[in-house]
């Protein structure tokens, strides 16, 4: 597949996860081509980073669902912060944990799963959309029913895949993808390299083999897909890239120029173009 | 070598902070509770485990802002198997406040109405899954009246106050251990678990305390933060913190 194939499978109004943590494996060439597409009114479910704050910019995101939204080495999302107090987006602002066990639930296709996280918390006074439970054994203790957060699609970005859909992660962590990908109706896949099922061992050890074709509907093979976000081993973040993508969110004429040169193109590798073309102009 | 900093005293006080925790995750966010933590498993809690930040328990002492430090991984810990250790509660966490309350409320989620926020922080994060599930502690580099403050806008970790409204079972893994701040170390251990002083830092004042804080503290019998030993001077400036980020935290 494509990203413009992925893409097309999409509706306005869709709740769409997308792995990855912060500025770390997110699928941003599928995010990239959702941001060249009509697509509106989406709910994005993410611990989140770049995803978040350029569908926030673009006006993509109805409600934004997620544990955090950061740049790793920037603290907060600049363009998630300012969609925040603009009050463009709705939100559901979870603990992160809280968060795993919504995407466990729904992987489960469970209802809730209890936690004690977020009692006495102002997390449940915000949002009185989260409920509690009492424990029906003796203990009959009071917990928060952290609702499952199902998901319509799934985007994930690994390190290798196969052509139908076993994915590999190679760097130190396979965050949450997984879940994420059980936690969705359909879930698609975008991966630096594609490779034969009988070369994935070359790569990593059999541990890294965290998501099975059982999960996944869709590959997408995207050298770069990734970027600026880091994909250990192949690349790590490009904070250069990262700071000045940072800046624009408080300068309306900055954001302007950033989106024309990077954003509103034809394609993926037109994008990546225009990084080189940056990369080489600054030495 | 008897001079020091006040960000050492800082880090001293940071790693006094985990005394007797054992063998537990000591999770210190932030420059000078880094170095403290550190501090703290090299000379008098080497039992306590700690990460690289990001996917890997490390044994030995890393340093701080160096780029790819040696590490010597004895476990691995994806961000999966962090909320096994949370939610067991084998773990003390050391996490900023932008603003922290006389009952150790804590919030880092946003300035204002939560719905539309003047200011937008970092969010929940994991302070409500931390402070109700295992011990938390606070770091605050700039002690003023508009962190310490009567009541804070979000309740994102919780304090005392909550605690008690929740009950003995609910709260039963709820600890406060204390807030270093770069003016004192600060503790709950009084009847209603209204904050106190434990300590100043060598220099500062009582009053001066009192002064860059929002809420009335309870003050008694107030002794001065323990120094640095020349054994923690050469760890922090030799060791764990060489090219002194300490002092970009906390300025001398």
């Amino acid at each position: 597949m494509s990203e413009d194939d992925v893409v097309a499978e999409l509706r306005d109004g869709m709740t769409i996860g997308i792995g990855g943590w912060g500025s770390r494996r997110k699928p941003m060439s599928l995010v990239r081509a959702i941001l060249r597409s009509p697509l509106r009114d989406l709910t994005v479910v993410a611990y989140g980073g770049p995803d978040i704050g350029l569908l926030c910019a673009t006006g993509k995101v109805k409600k934004a669902v997620y544990g955090f939204v950061s740049l790793d080495s920037i603290p907060l999302e600049p363009h998630f912060r300012a969609a925040r107090q603009n009050g463009t987006i709705e939100a559901m602002e979870l603990d992160e944990g809280m968060f795993l066990l919504g995407l466990q639930a729904a992987a489960w296709r469970m209802p809730f799963l209890p936690t004690r996280a977020g009692l006495g918390s102002d997390l449940v006074r915000v949002m009185p959309e989260l409920k509690t439970v009492r424990s029906p054994y003796d203990d009959g203790e009071e917990l928060v029913a952290m609702p499952a957060l199902k998901l319509d699609v799934a985007l994930i970005h690994m390190n290798r895949a196969t052509a139908d859909g076993n994915g590999q992660f190679l760097g130190p962590d396979p965050y949450f993808d997984d879940l994420f990908c059980y936690a969705a109706d359909r879930a698609f896949m975008s991966c630096e390299r594609v490779v034969p099922t009988d070369r994935l061992l070359d790569h990593g050890t059999f541990h890294t083999l965290r998501i099975s074709r059982l999960m996944v509907n869709g590959v997408v093979e995207a050298p770069g897909g990734a970027h600026f976000t880091s994909c250990t081993p192949d690349y790590e973040r490009d904070e250069a890239f990262q700071k000045e993508y940072a800046a624009t969110a408080r300068d309306p004429e900055a954001w302007g120029a950033f989106r024309g040169r990077y954003l509103d193109l034809g394609s993926e590798a037109e994008y990546h173009d225009a990084v080189r073309a940056t990369a080489g102009a600054t030495p | 070598m008897s001079e020091f900093t006040r960000a050492e005293v800082c880090v001293v006080a940071v790693a006094e902070a985990f005394r007797g925790d054992g063998e537990i995750m000591a999770n210190p966010i932030g420059t000078v509770p880094m170095i403290g933590g550190r501090l703290a498993r090299a000379t008098f809690e080497p039992d306590l485990v700690m990460t690289d930040g990001e996917a890997m328990l490390v044994r030995n002492t890393m340093p701080v802002g160096v780029d790819d430090p040696h590490r010597e991984i004895e476990a691995w810990n994806p961000y999966r198997s962090m909320f096994d250790v949370v939610w067991s509660g084998r773990r003390h966490v050391m996490m900023g406040a932008t603003q922290v309350d006389r009952f150790g409320n804590q919030n880092i989620g946003c300035i204002g109405d939560w719905r539309k926020p003047k200011a937008q922080l970092l969010g929940f994060r994991g302070a409500p899954g931390n402070t109700i599930n295992h011990v938390t502690s606070y770091w605050v580099p700039n002690h003023s009246p508009k962190v310490f403050v009567e009541h804070v806008d979000l309740v994102t970790g919780v304090g005392y106050d909550r605690a008690a409204e929740l009950g003995p079972d609910a709260a039963r893994y709820h600890r406060i251990g204390c807030v270093v701040s770069n003016l004192g170390v600060f503790d709950f251990e009084t009847p209603d678990h209204a904050m106190r002083i434990r300590s100043v830092h060598p220099g500062v004042t009582v009053d001066e305390i009192v002064a860059a804080t929002g809420f009335e503290l309870t003050v008694a019998d107030v002794p001065e933060t323990r120094t640095p030993t020349d054994e923690d001077l050469t760890l922090i400036r030799d060791v764990i913190d060489p090219n002194d980020i300490r002092a970009s935290e906390v300025p001398s």
